[in-house]
């Protein structure tokens, strides 16, 4: 009976607590919407939004209405869904090689799709057939599978793929600088160094949809693997003496965070800080069991990014900076707060 | 019979780390494995726990083969303590000891009363139950220790390994641990360093020596002069307690 209970309850505040994050996630995104060259009143995001779904017919200013859906509503959740992906992400590499430090771009993924990048734009690789987009997936891949093949598969621990993985970034971040003095004009080295900070610009609605489907789908399974997460807090071996799968379960949760981070990061650029950040702050607030840790980081990482779009675009009138440039900029004054708040806590 | 081990060989690419090891653990007794540094006793618990596979010779749990035994299925019956395993993570004391239900909880499956009665029921045992909403960094090296068995016992196991888990502990823990462990109702294989513990807390005893037994027994029959002379390479007087009745043993200069 008192479980019941429990079981409702618990259910209740999972339902409250979805829709209070979707909301909030909601209104960054609207507010996301409204801002730019051309302001857009909330309201008018607001029903240009029910009026799509059928559930109002409020008529709208045509060139307010093009702005929202061709150009930053796209953006704006673009943004939620990488934050969330890319939060994800380094939750999940943190618990699996137990290192604070560690990032999605740990494995070598961000250098290896800036060398896939490169040989499209530059060495005119898949004769113009591919896009940077694919070219930087294909090498993200590429890097994964040398930090694996390195770290000697799953039997290597969690220090050899760290090892593994600078080895990996500095070979493919090499091999790019390498391109662009050798072979690049400056167009091109602006081009690549623009796409390496990260940036939202030109993404629309095909870009949403692959990158909400493969977050989405990718979330599922991560957190179905949550208590085995929890379960490495002690180590690989306390983890199998626990009865986990230790090979199965690192196999499918670093090819989880590979296929997110390579999407992300061959649609925007290498997007720093988050993935490293947002499951710090998220510990602070929800605890270190991975059940609550994941969906809060995903939520999380959903409001910084957006937040971290905005003021990319309104740090500097008439100019936005690279993406990469303000999640560092915004990210670190935002963590020294939640470190000095830990500190005076415990 | 609980655990044997039959004829047990594991290698490390071409260095022999155990050769030819057999131990059969009676039920519900304390089994202390006994050896210098380097002999093989951590190799042995790893084999005996099922987190490696030995080169050759078997492993059976009341006479099946621990390799036809799933990983989860062990994990239900077998627990393991290793040596300080230890965490950044700032996990609660009960949070800790609730990994020890892993094993019993299906993917989907919420928290049941079979699994709150055993959790409660480990740290009472371990004498944890005050601190279980301390964090695991704020414990000292023997709280650390009893919380690392209270999480194998919340695993409801009928065989318990523990890999020197007195190491770093003053006095007072080390006998209130091997007291600990003694007093269980359970199968318990446990490495140990200090020879008069062993003697004291043990029924049987198994002496390594460069991956192989060099005794095997109670502790009386292990116990004697020229073991340690030989295996141990200390000069030492062996002689019956007059406080417990156990061999004690008087290390000479």
């Amino acid at each position: 009976m008192t479980q019941t209970i429990g079981a409702a309850r618990a259910l209740g505040a999972l339902l409250a607590l979805l829709v209070l994050s979707g909301g909030a996630i909601g209104l960054v995104v609207a507010i996301s919407v409204g801002i730019g060259d051309l302001p857009i009143p909330l309201s008018t995001t607001i029903s240009a939004v029910t009026n799509q779904l059928g559930w109002s017919a409020v008529e709208l200013n045509q060139i307010h209405e093009t702005v929202i859906w061709d150009y930053r509503l796209s953006r704006a959740l673009v943004a939620a869904f990488c934050g969330a992906g890319l939060a994800l992400s380094g939750a999940i590499m943190q618990a699996l090689l137990r290192n604070p430090l560690a990032e999605p771009y740990v494995l070598g993924i961000s250098a290896g799709a800036s060398t896939g990048a490169v040989a499209v734009v530059i060495l005119g690789l898949g004769a113009g057939a591919v896009s940077l987009s694919a070219g930087a997936f294909a090498g993200a891949f590429a890097a994964f599978f040398f930090v694996a093949l390195l770290s000697n598969g799953t039997r290597g621990g969690a220090d050899r793929t760290i090892l593994a993985g600078v080895a990996a970034s500095q070979l493919f971040n090499a091999a790019t600088s390498y391109v662009v003095t050798t072979s690049g004009n400056a167009q091109q080295a602006r081009d690549v160094m623009f796409w390496l900070l990260g940036s939202f610009g030109g993404v629309r609605w095909p870009e949403f949809m692959l990158v909400s489907t493969v977050v989405g789908l990718c979330l599922i399974p991560c957190l179905l693997y949550a208590r085995v997460l929890d379960a490495f807090a002690f180590g690989d071996e306390a983890a199998a003496s626990l009865g986990v799968n230790v090979a199965r379960a690192r196999i499918a949760l670093f090819a989880l965070t590979a296929v997110m981070t390579a999407t992300i990061v061959s649609m925007v650029g290498t997007i720093g800080f988050v993935g490293l950040v947002v499951p710090h702050a998220a510990r602070f607030l929800v605890g270190p069991l991975h059940i609550r840790l994941l969906p809060a980081c995903a939520i999380a990482g959903a409001i910084f990014m957006v937040l971290a779009d905005i003021a990319s675009r309104i740090l500097i009138p008439q100019q936005v900076l690279p993406i990469g440039v303000v999640t560092a900029l915004v990210g670190v004054p935002f963590f020294s707060f939640v470190l000095y708040r830990f500190q005076r806590a415990s | 019979m609980s655990i044997t081990a039959d004829n047990l060989v594991w290698k490390i690419g071409k260095r022999t780390v155990l050769d030819g090891v057999s131990l059969r653990a009676e039920p519900g007794r304390l089994l202390g494995l006994l050896g210098p540094n380097g002999s093989g006793k951590t190799s042995l618990l790893r084999l005996l726990g099922g987190l490696k596979t030995p080169s050759a010779g078997r492993i059976t749990l009341d006479g099946r083969d621990i390799g036809e035994v799933g990983r989860r299925a062990l994990a239900k019956r077998v627990a393991f303590v290793e040596q300080h395993a230890t965490t950044n993570v700032n996990l609660r004391v009960i949070d800790v000891v609730k990994l020890g239900r892993f094993p019993h909880r299906s993917m989907f499956s919420g928290w049941s009363e079979a699994d709150e009665v055993a959790v409660e029921e480990a740290l009472e045992r371990a004498g944890m139950g005050e601190k279980r909403n301390d964090f695991w960094q704020s414990l000292s090296g023997g709280e650390k220790q009893r919380v690392h068995i209270a999480r194998a016992l919340a695993q409801s196991p009928r065989e318990l390994i523990l890999d020197e888990p007195t190491n770093h502990l003053d006095i007072q823990h080390q006998i209130g641990l091997l007291r600990l462990v003694a007093g269980l109702p359970v199968t318990s294989v446990v490495a140990l360093h200090d020879l008069n513990h062993a003697a004291m807390f043990c029924d049987h005893l198994i002496v390594l020596q460069n991956g192989r037994v060099a005794a095997a027994g109670t502790p009386e029959e292990v116990l004697t002069e020229a073991l340690l002379r030989d295996v141990f390479s200390v000069k030492a007087r062996v002689e019956r307690s007059m406080h417990h009745g156990r061999p004690h043993i008087h290390y000479l200069g």
